[in-house]
């Protein structure tokens, strides 16, 4: 058994109100640079839709992930060793810039530069990538509140079994969850398998999955690979570029950016244990539906002594034991198992879970003249509802929607039973035992869903600095600057991802290659 | 047969100069640019002509290389001495060289055009591309054309007995311009952008041929690092830099 730990994610998408603030913030901190402006590492879908890329999660087009072959072995969908290198000179499976959108900025010096007139100026949008005018014609929230849906969201991969017949896009009919997404840091990532040159690897300490920009070729091998399209290729220096799990954050034992900004307070934050040896063989495992077990069962309870006793001959340090027995991560994902990972069926082992969305059921309810607040009322919708519970499993469990809504009822029995504790009565528990909890893992739960304090929600244990001075080499600076204690001798500063190329004034160029 | 001041600044100083630029260049780049070590690409703006043109050329490239080893670098004593007649050897030559020459030829030429009608590309091509594309386009075209006019539809010229002995020469420190001086034109300037071609290698994206990734088809495919173990940051820029030292300085 080799002990590692992971400092994961888990959403509540019952809270997300498709804000976009995670994805702002990060993009202030981590993209907002010539070369990535098209990039998001976070990004709020609008399900269903088609997502973005458009379609990413069609992977008979993008090969994205890894199968099984004939012979039950795992292997990368994009193809083998060989394979791969034969593709070097052209990937056919690389999405282009459309796939994801034209990025543009405004004309907006034409605002206050314009001359007197009649009319009142107006900033024009510009692609950023030609300079010329450009009409918008989609983006990376492009069907942001079922935008375009009528025309669109069927195109969503996910719509693809004879219930999604019944899948309406009309105003009266629809349902629609928002759906944070951002790098999975798998404990089998594809895009660290397919990267040729072996710049992409995965951290032993924290589990965070990055690219070192010293050792990347551009061979772009890792963002066909990647299943969620979660790793970029910058066009400026030709580099792979991806969510970095705001590692000096994480490392100072603080929240990444786009948790510690989210308004819906609907992201947790928490250290895993897992045993590494047994990563490959969960991964394999034949039946896709039995994936989410797998995964499950490689994860490794933080209290047994067991546990504790290999994780310390493999060198985890004692706050991280402790985190990890504190962690709301494994509360939600072990404990109480309402987390499910999204689309399992890829076989990375992702480890940004979710709790599904109970919401559109709850309209269904409704809609049916049920009383949402009476448990067999929603129970009975969702067993019934072939919409969207089997949109819920296709996207969680592989197409199990056995396990979407144990899930879904063990929310809907929680939401009553806590409703009647509030409301100062005594609260019925036959409910809660029918899913399998008491009533004080019920108050736990709630405490941990609703009231979710930021301290039970980001429970990350600092670096440990005695084993890394890279750290110490961040901290007086920022991240995408150089150290400001010397000029550079050459006069020539090669910043993060800031080239000389496209920008319009040519006299200020903040550096770039050769 | 005496040689002139030109022939030797030609035929012995330029290579010289342009191999230690080739040489103390990519050790210089080596060590201080790694993050602008890359294939560059260009196919997230473009895939249709890439599709056909890169592999076109690349291939073609490869089998020109190969062909230029062996056609350079062996004495035509050697050929002979396996058997290999002379007239057997140029047919080969003429036929696997014209193959890699057309297919080199016309990838190049789709990249160029690529590279220049798509607007978004040509935006992103840098001083070192403006220098590489035109000068790898003249070495490649002065190679076919060479070929072409003297030993597909000309009298055929033996280069074996000539340019290859130059070559030989420089890199076994016995220069011998002389050998070269009596060539065709074509394939003098030939000889000489490529000496040209070699000196700008270090500085122009040309430097990914050297991270082909070979290693790929042995390493595991999951990769775990610790985090870096790092001294002290280096100012950027610093001449005492070690390669190394950058290592995860930019994970992104």
């Amino acid at each position: 058994m080799k002990v590692m730990a992971q400092v994961a994610m888990v959403m509540n998408l019952d809270k997300c109100i498709g804000c976009h603030t995670c994805s702002v913030t990060c993009k202030q901190t981590w993209t907002n640079r010539t070369g990535v402006e098209y990039a998001w590492f976070n990004n709020v879908e609008t399900k269903p839709g088609v997502g973005y890329p458009r379609r990413y999660e069609d992977q008979e087009r993008w090969k994205g992930g890894w199968m099984l072959d004939k012979r039950g072995r795992l292997v990368l969908r994009s193809g083998g060793r060989v394979k791969r290198l034969l593709s070097l000179f052209s990937n056919p499976d690389l999405p282009s810039i459309e796939d994801y959108y034209e990025p543009v900025t405004y004309d907006y010096d034409n605002l206050v530069s314009a001359p007197a007139q009649d009319d009142v100026p107006v900033a024009r949008p510009r692609s950023v990538l030609t300079g010329k005018p450009t009409a918008i014609t989609w983006g990376a929230n492009w069907e942001d509140g079922l935008g375009g849906a009528p025309e669109h969201a069927g195109g969503d991969p996910n719509l693809s079994g004879e219930w999604a017949q019944k899948v309406k896009f009309e105003f009266e009919q629809t349902f629609l969850f928002h759906l944070p997404r951002l790098c999975e840091h798998c404990l089998n990532p594809a895009c660290v398998s397919a990267c040729p040159s072996g710049a992409m690897y995965k951290r032993v300490e924290d589990g965070i999955v990055l690219v070192d920009q010293d050792r990347c070729r551009g061979w772009r091998m890792c963002a066909t690979a990647c299943p969620y399209k979660k790793v970029y290729i910058n066009h400026a220096t030709g580099k792979a570029e991806k969510c970095t799990f705001c590692f000096p954050r994480i490392e100072a034992g603080q929240p990444t950016v786009c948790s510690e900004t989210c308004v819906g307070r609907l992201r947790y934050l928490g250290v895993l244990l897992y045993d590494a040896d047994r990563v490959g063989e969960a991964a394999a495992t034949p039946d896709e539906k039995d994936l989410l077990d797998a995964q499950r069962g490689v994860f490794l309870d933080p209290s047994d002594p067991q546990t504790v006793a290999a994780a310390r001959r493999s060198g985890v340090p004692e706050d991280w034991l402790e985190a990890a027995r504190h962690s709301p991560v494994y509360d939600l994902v072990m404990r109480y198992k309402v987390a499910l990972p999204l689309h399992p069926e890829y076989r990375t082992m992702p480890m940004v879970w979710y709790v599904p969305p109970l919401s559109p059921v709850l309209d269904a309810v409704d809609a049916a003249g049920g009383d949402q607040d009476d448990p067999d009322h929603v129970f009975t919708a969702v067993t019934r509802l072939r919409i969207p519970l089997e949109y819920l499993a296709e996207l969680f469990t592989a197409g199990d929607t056995d396990v979407v809504a144990g899930v879904l009822m063990k929310l809907t029995a929680l939401r009553s039973y806590m409703r009647e504790r509030s409301l100062g009565e005594v609260g019925d528990e036959t409910a809660l035992k029918a899913v399998g909890l008491t009533g004080r893992e019920a108050e736990d739960l709630h405490r941990l869903l609703a009231v979710a304090k930021y301290a039970d929600r980001y429970v990350v244990p600092a670096a440990h600095k005695e084993d890394s001075a890279a750290l110490s080499a961040m901290e007086n600076r920022c991240p995408v600057e150089f150290s400001g204690d010397a000029q550079p001798t050459d006069g020539r500063r090669v910043m993060l991802g800031i080239p000389t190329l496209r920008r319009r004034t040519s006299d200020a160029p903040a550096g770039g290659h050769l | 047969m005496t040689t002139s001041a030109a022939d030797l600044l030609l035929w012995v100083a330029l290579p010289y100069v342009c191999l230690a630029v080739f040489v103390v260049g990519h050790i210089w780049r080596y060590r201080h640019d790694q993050f602008g070590w890359t294939s560059r690409t260009s196919q997230l703006f473009e895939h249709r002509w890439l599709r056909w043109g890169s592999p076109l050329f690349h291939l073609g490239a490869f089998m020109v290389i190969g062909g230029h080893i062996v056609g350079l670098a062996v004495p035509d004593s050697w050929t002979e001495a396996a058997g290999i007649s002379e007239h057997a050897y140029h047919t080969t030559a003429v036929w696997a060289g014209s193959v890699a020459g057309v297919a080199m030829v016309t990838g190049l030429g789709m990249l160029c055009a690529r590279r220049l009608l798509t607007r978004r590309i040509r935006l992103g091509t840098d001083r070192s591309d403006k220098l590489l594309f035109p000068l790898l386009a003249a070495t490649v075209l002065l190679g076919i054309s060479a070929t072409a006019a003297h030993n597909v539809f000309g009298a055929g010229y033996d280069y074996r007995e000539s340019i290859s002995v130059w070559f030989r020469g420089i890199f076994t420190l016995r220069p011998q311009p002389e050998a070269i001086t009596g060539a065709p034109l074509l394939f003098q300037l030939h000889a000489l952008t490529a000496c040209l071609l070699f000196a700008a290698w270090p500085f122009t994206r040309l430097v990914h041929v050297w991270s082909a990734p070979i290693g790929y088809l042995s390493r595991p495919y999951l990769v775990y690092r610790r985090r870096a173990i790092a001294q002290a940051p280096v100012p950027h820029g610093a001449p005492a830099q070690q390669p190394g030292t950058r290592r995860s300085r930019h994970p992104a």
